[in-house]
């Protein structure tokens, strides 16, 4: 039976870049359908009926939500192809913690450094350069996050970048001139073509955050 | 024999997690009580990013974080697998465990708010259940991993006895066992499982700290 694999997304949605990457590094044709979240679709909507968001990926038919959770799933079902989880259990388990440590802290810190302004945008600056800074350090020297080549983390992470830009901008600060190792770690990520080719340009990314700047009435 | 060791604080059902899957494994292991008012330089050298229990420490390389330390113990020990072994199951395992992990605080912060916070916060939690009833239970499980418990049902714990007793501290009733028939059920069995029914902390005491928390917790908030 062919394979028959969807993407139910949204272009600027990190966490739907991470699908689109480790679909890209397994090198797996899906059909991407792109969905308007102010009207989602019948299709979003069952098949993920309990947070009706985006990313959902569809195999044969079948839904698995949660963009770390497909990323696992894609890694475990197309397994002779660049592996993103190491093998060793306790690698695993480091590369499952800082998954998740990226999971609870860029996108509420991020999200706050360009939704507020004055003392709070100040502290949610602060709080996203130390977040940085940690897995800066977690990095060390290796090219990657998975040592040698794109790993889980790496997988993660990477699609913050996009917005890296834009929460400058925003916030009037550089994340290079705090952590440039890091800017380093994503312009080695970006030489990938599975990289380049699921991240939006940071342009683009930026127009977007003004524009719901705009909508949500934020100066 | 490689040496197993489990930072825990006796009232959090994090800590208890990691107890029922090495218990359910045969694995055998040191506890140490944490002081969460007074976090031991041991406790603060393996989780230097979160400073949290639980933290297994495994030929003294530490693991953090509950769910992470789950499927570490899960992979160490494959026999009374903690998951299912299809790929596309297991992805609806970790979605629910997820969801757990997500939504358990809440319960905790019903115990630290009070007036109009608290009831916002009930509301959440009475949202949370009725997800649960509505779309985990389907198809007359005894249990969420089955005809035996597996991971999702250890990281449900909370609803199955933490809220209980905070419900009974605060004076709320958020879970009916009338609402949540499927729920119920669950609840029921879940706690009959010997490994929990043996290793779930005691209520009268739970309530005795309870009371004294709040009382601290209360008393910084005016200060």
């Amino acid at each position: 039976m062919a394979e028959e694999v969807v993407l139910l997304d949204f272009w600027p949605s990190p966490f739907g870049m991470r699908s689109r990457i480790a679909l890209a590094e397994k090198g797996i044709k899906y059909e991407h359908k792109e969905e308007d979240l102010r009207n989602k679709s019948a299709l979003l909507l069952q098949m993920n009926p309990v947070h009706k968001k985006i990313p959902v990926l569809i195999h044969n038919g079948k839904p698995v939500c949660e963009s770390l959770i497909q990323v696992q799933y894609i890694d475990e079902v197309w397994h002779d192809k660049a592996p993103l989880l190491p093998s060793d259990p306790y690698q695993k388990a480091t590369a499952r913690f800082w998954a998740d440590y990226v999971d609870k802290k860029i996108y509420e810190v991020g999200g706050r450094v360009w939704k507020t302004k004055g003392e709070k945008q100040a502290t949610a600056k602060k709080e996203l350069i130390e977040t940085l800074k940690l897995l800066e350090k977690e990095l060390g020297d290796k090219p990657y996050f998975g040592g040698e080549s794109l790993g889980y983390v790496d997988v993660a992470f990477i699609p913050f970048y996009s917005w890296f830009y834009a929460l400058e901008k925003c916030g009037n600060f550089s994340i290079e001139a705090e952590c440039p190792k890091l800017i380093a770690w994503a312009k080695r990520c970006m030489q990938k073509e599975s990289v380049a080719k699921s991240l939006p340009d940071q342009q683009k990314v930026y127009d977007f955050i003004l524009e719901m700047k705009k909508h949500f009435g934020i100066e | 024999m490689a040496v197993v060791k489990l930072f825990g604080a006796w009232l959090s059902p994090y800590c208890y997690r990691v107890i029922w899957a090495l218990k359910l494994k045969g694995i055998a292991y040191e506890y140490i009580e944490e002081d969460l008012s007074n976090k031991s330089p041991l406790l603060l050298q393996y989780n230097p990013i979160h400073k949290k229990i639980p933290v297994l420490l495994h030929d003294d390389k530490p693991i953090c974080e509950s769910t992470v330390i789950l499927r570490y113990i899960d992979e160490i020990r494959p026999q009374n697998p903690l998951l299912p072994a299809d790929p596309h199951e297991r992805a609806v395992a970790l979605f629910w465990i997820k969801f757990a992990d997500d939504k358990s605080p809440l319960i905790s912060k019903l115990f630290r708010t009070d007036g109009e916070e608290q009831q916002a916060v009930a509301k959440e939690c009475f949202e949370m259940l009725e997800v649960l009833e509505e779309h985990a239970l389907i198809g007359g499980k005894k249990f969420f991993g089955g005809d035996e418990i597996n991971m999702v049902d250890i990281a449900f714990c909370s609803v199955a006895h933490w809220l209980g007793v905070i419900e009974d501290f605060a004076g709320l009733k958020i879970f009916e066992p009338h609402k949540f028939p499927r729920l119920n059920s669950w609840i029921q069995n879940f706690k009959s499982v010997p490994v929990i029914k043996d290793n779930l902390p005691d209520t009268d005491k739970m309530l005795v700290l309870l009371k004294r928390r709040r009382e601290i917790l209360l008393a910084s908030k005016s200060s």
